[in-house]
């Protein structure tokens, strides 16, 4: 009997990203006593419409948090009532709703989303916070404004020369990395402002959280841009970004660099479904290093009107609003959402009403000083074709070759099947075939070995 | 035998190689459909245009380079969204006229009302990445191309021109020299030297004016991209600029360009050299026949 390959609930295995993230592409972290902290993989919601811009950054870093600041340029003095601390939730939300993923047919397993990411070591010490004296005038450097919002204060300065931002931002007691203030400088020259935070610990114990919260800003600018240089002083090796950009009219790309959509909906062996995050990884840096670590890779792009059927819960408004969309209001629904001609209506509907005008673009891209030397530049296509990095596992039907008339034909094909998706997964990922054949626990057709090995063996 | 001296031939030649290796090696969501769409569209239009006028019949290969320069530089996520632009595109050649010579590039006008005035359909202008081994190609076959057109003043000025720009730029921010040759080696810039910017028939006829149009064009596309930090800035210079052409032959007249014809064996009119001046056939023919994308 032919198993039918019918189309289950595909169980959707969501990754949270692995890596233990460490934030600062856009600004970078200055510790105080001793610059421990990695810049790793970072994690941005970018909301635009027109100018107006809403960026979230998520603060996960490694490493002593006893006196944490950002420094990061911004195009104008910003209010205090542009800034706000967020919550982290945002972040998984989109994370899950759009993170590549696993679709498993025939059988499938409920398995919860595996969720890695490491909580920041909460603050220990209450350093005390050295308030250095500092001639602001002779340096050039102006405090614009001061604010204290959340658990973080802020400064926002500006400068007339990196080298005294670079001095004022060191008497303050922050060790500056080398070379920032050569990164500094093209900020400065095009009349950017900087903003600094710091954690206040205070305020940060008062919180009653053991991590600290994103900071967002919403402000008016030209640009539509990443300043992920000033972010490269303190990397060591490649660092990863991930980018969430949402916006009203249609898939983001960068504009400087190419950007290119991961291979996607192919079918992969079985074994991976216990080894997804590793899979994605090695898949991740094998496409990267193809392109010599050279162009910015989307994983997934979604026109949230509608989705059929919906991967995760859809955002709310109130979440959309959270991550910094200000187009939705609560209260307005909206249209119910309409599905594509000719496909089925089989779709939840997002809670608290319709359809919503938004669409999610994840970015990720990894990157070094040398293949990135230009900041990323974005622009807001007129593509509205959905797409996802999606990988799919066909679970074959376990059964006696003698079962039944059909099934050693049917058993034969899924042989050929799985030779192809080991090779579909050697090449995505650089995992050598071999091992990929000894997982699978497959014998290649024609008993295993090269054609020449038992050639010349007695 | 010896090789065709139309240069067009050797640019439909390289754009068609530059799509192919731009859909296999570089991932243009581009789809063959898209393609043949759009070069039957164009040729199509062409030939409607000139028996609706009356005209002799020439002018494929100008249509076909528009053609395939719509389907380097447009996206779209319909089947005919492209078609339509060459439509308009070709068109354009026949309606929007000056001084006896057809106003804007073809190519360029096609991506630009796609781009403005259709759903769905943009362009990349990071499609190519600034591969320095695809630089490299870039200039030679482009180089190529626009020594058989004796246009080659144009593409190196506006080259030197915006580089000069740019570099003076980077010089004032105290950006790394890294940051500005990765936008000098851009694709798509060196593609719009060489293929676009470099058309006889859409730039002005004299040569100090040409390179003065180099000029003002590549000031405008790098106030576009570094001022006003827009996507697409040399499209839109060229776009801009069109009408400075007229202009230009006007205050500095020049003979205008004529395609040299093919090789033949007989040393008829117009055989081994420049073929016979447009303004024997009447100005409709130098108009519809010409114009690389």
């Amino acid at each position: 009997m032919r198993v039918k390959l019918g189309r289950a609930l595909g169980v959707l295995l969501g990754l949270m990203w692995l890596a233990p993230p460490a934030g600062a592409f856009c600004g970078f972290y200055a510790g105080k006593a001793d610059a421990t902290l990695f810049n790793e993989a970072s994690q941005v919601i970018l909301v635009r419409d027109g100018r107006r811009t809403v960026l979230s950054l998520l603060n996960d870093f490694q490493g002593e948090m006893t006196d944490f600041a950002l420094v990061i340029p911004t195009p104008q003095v910003l209010q205090k009532g542009q800034i706000h601390v967020g919550d982290k939730k945002v972040f998984e939300r989109l994370d899950a709703y759009s993170a590549p993923r696993l679709a498993e047919y025939f059988d499938p397993n409920p398995c919860e989303p595996r969720v890695m990411m490491e909580m920041a070591r909460s603050a220990t010490t209450a350093a005390p916070k050295a308030t250095a004296p500092r001639s602001d005038a002779a340096l050039g450097v102006k405090v614009e404004a001061e604010y204290t919002v959340g658990e973080y204060d802020i400064v926002i300065l500006s400068a007339e020369q990196s080298n005294g931002l670079e001095t004022w931002l060191h008497q303050s007691g922050y060790k500056i990395p080398k070379g920032a203030s050569a990164a500094l400088a093209p900020y400065i020259r095009q009349g950017m402002k900087f903003f600094v935070a710091r954690v206040n610990l205070k305020e940060q114990a008062k919180t009653g959280y053991r991590f600290l919260r994103p900071i967002q800003f919403a402000f008016e600018s030209e640009r539509f841009m990443l300043p992920i240089r000033l972010g490269m002083v303190n990397a060591k090796g490649p660092q990863d970004l991930i980018v969430y950009a949402l916006t009203r009219n249609g898939r983001v790309e960068a504009s400087n660099y190419r950007t290119i959509k991961l291979p996607a909906d192919m079918d992969i062996p079985t074994f991976v479904r216990g080894e997804f995050a590793s899979f994605y990884k090695a898949l991740f840096r094998e496409q990267a290093e193809r392109e010599g670590l050279r162009a910015v890779f989307t994983e997934y792009f979604w026109d949230m009107g509608w989705c059929d059927p919906c991967a995760a819960d859809p955002l709310s408004v109130e979440e959309l609003r959270a991550a910094g969309v200000f187009w939705v209001r609560p209260g307005e629904g909206g249209a119910t959402p309409q599905p594509l001609p000719g496909r089925p209506r089989s779709r939840i509907l997002p809670p608290g009403g319709g359809a919503q005008p938004v669409m999610l673009t994840r970015l990720h891209v990894r990157y070094t000083p040398d293949t990135f030397p230009e900041d990323l530049m974005f622009h807001e296509t007129a593509d509205r074709q959905n797409y996802q990095a999606r990988y799919v596992l066909r679970h074959p039907w376990k059964g006696e070759p003698n079962a039944c008339p059909e099934a050693a034909a049917y058993l034969a094909e899924v042989q050929r099947r799985q030779e192809r998706e080991a090779h579909t997964l050697a090449n995505l990922t650089g995992w050598p075939i071999g091992d990929i054949y000894q997982k699978m626990q497959l014998k290649p057709a024609g008993g295993g070995g090269a054609w020449w090995e038992d050639l010349w063996r007695q | 035998m010896t090789l065709p001296r139309d240069p067009r031939l050797w640019q439909l030649a390289f754009q068609a190689g530059l799509l192919l290796a731009g859909a296999l090696l570089r991932d243009f969501s581009l789809r063959w459909e898209q393609v043949a769409l759009t070069l039957a569209a164009a040729l199509l239009t062409q030939s409607l245009w000139l028996r609706a006028l009356g005209l002799a019949h020439k002018g494929v290969l100008s249509a076909a380079i528009t053609a395939l320069g719509l389907a380097l530089l447009l996206r779209a996520d319909s089947l005919w969204v492209h078609p339509l632009c060459a439509v308009l595109a070709i068109s354009s050649k026949f309606l929007i006229r000056a001084r006896g010579k057809h106003l804007f590039n073809p190519a360029n006008l096609g991506v630009m009302l796609g781009v403005l005035l259709l759903p769905g359909a943009w362009f990349s202008p990071g499609q190519w990445g600034s591969d320095v081994a695809f630089a490299v190609w870039f200039l030679a076959l482009g180089g190529l191309v626009t020594a058989r057109a004796s246009r080659w003043d144009i593409s190196w000025a506006f080259l030197f021109f915006y580089f000069a720009f740019t570099g003076a730029r980077a010089l004032w921010l105290g950006l790394p020299p890294a940051a500005w040759l990765h936008a000098a080696n851009s694709g798509a810039l060196l593609l719009f030297a060489f293929f676009m910017i470099s058309d006889p028939m859409t730039t002005p006829d004299h040569r100090g004016a040409r390179l003065l149009f180099a000029a003002v064009v590549a000031a405008l596309a790098v106030v576009w991209t570094y001022g006003l930090f827009r996507p697409g800035g040399v499209l839109w210079a060229l776009f801009l600029c069109a009408p400075l052409t007229p202009l230009l032959d006007r205050l500095l007249p020049a003979p205008r360009y004529a395609w040299p014809g093919r090789v033949t064996p007989a040393a008829g009119a117009g055989a081994a050299g420049p073929s016979a001046p447009p303004a024997a056939a009447g100005p409709a023919a130098s108009g519809p026949g010409s114009a690389p994308g």
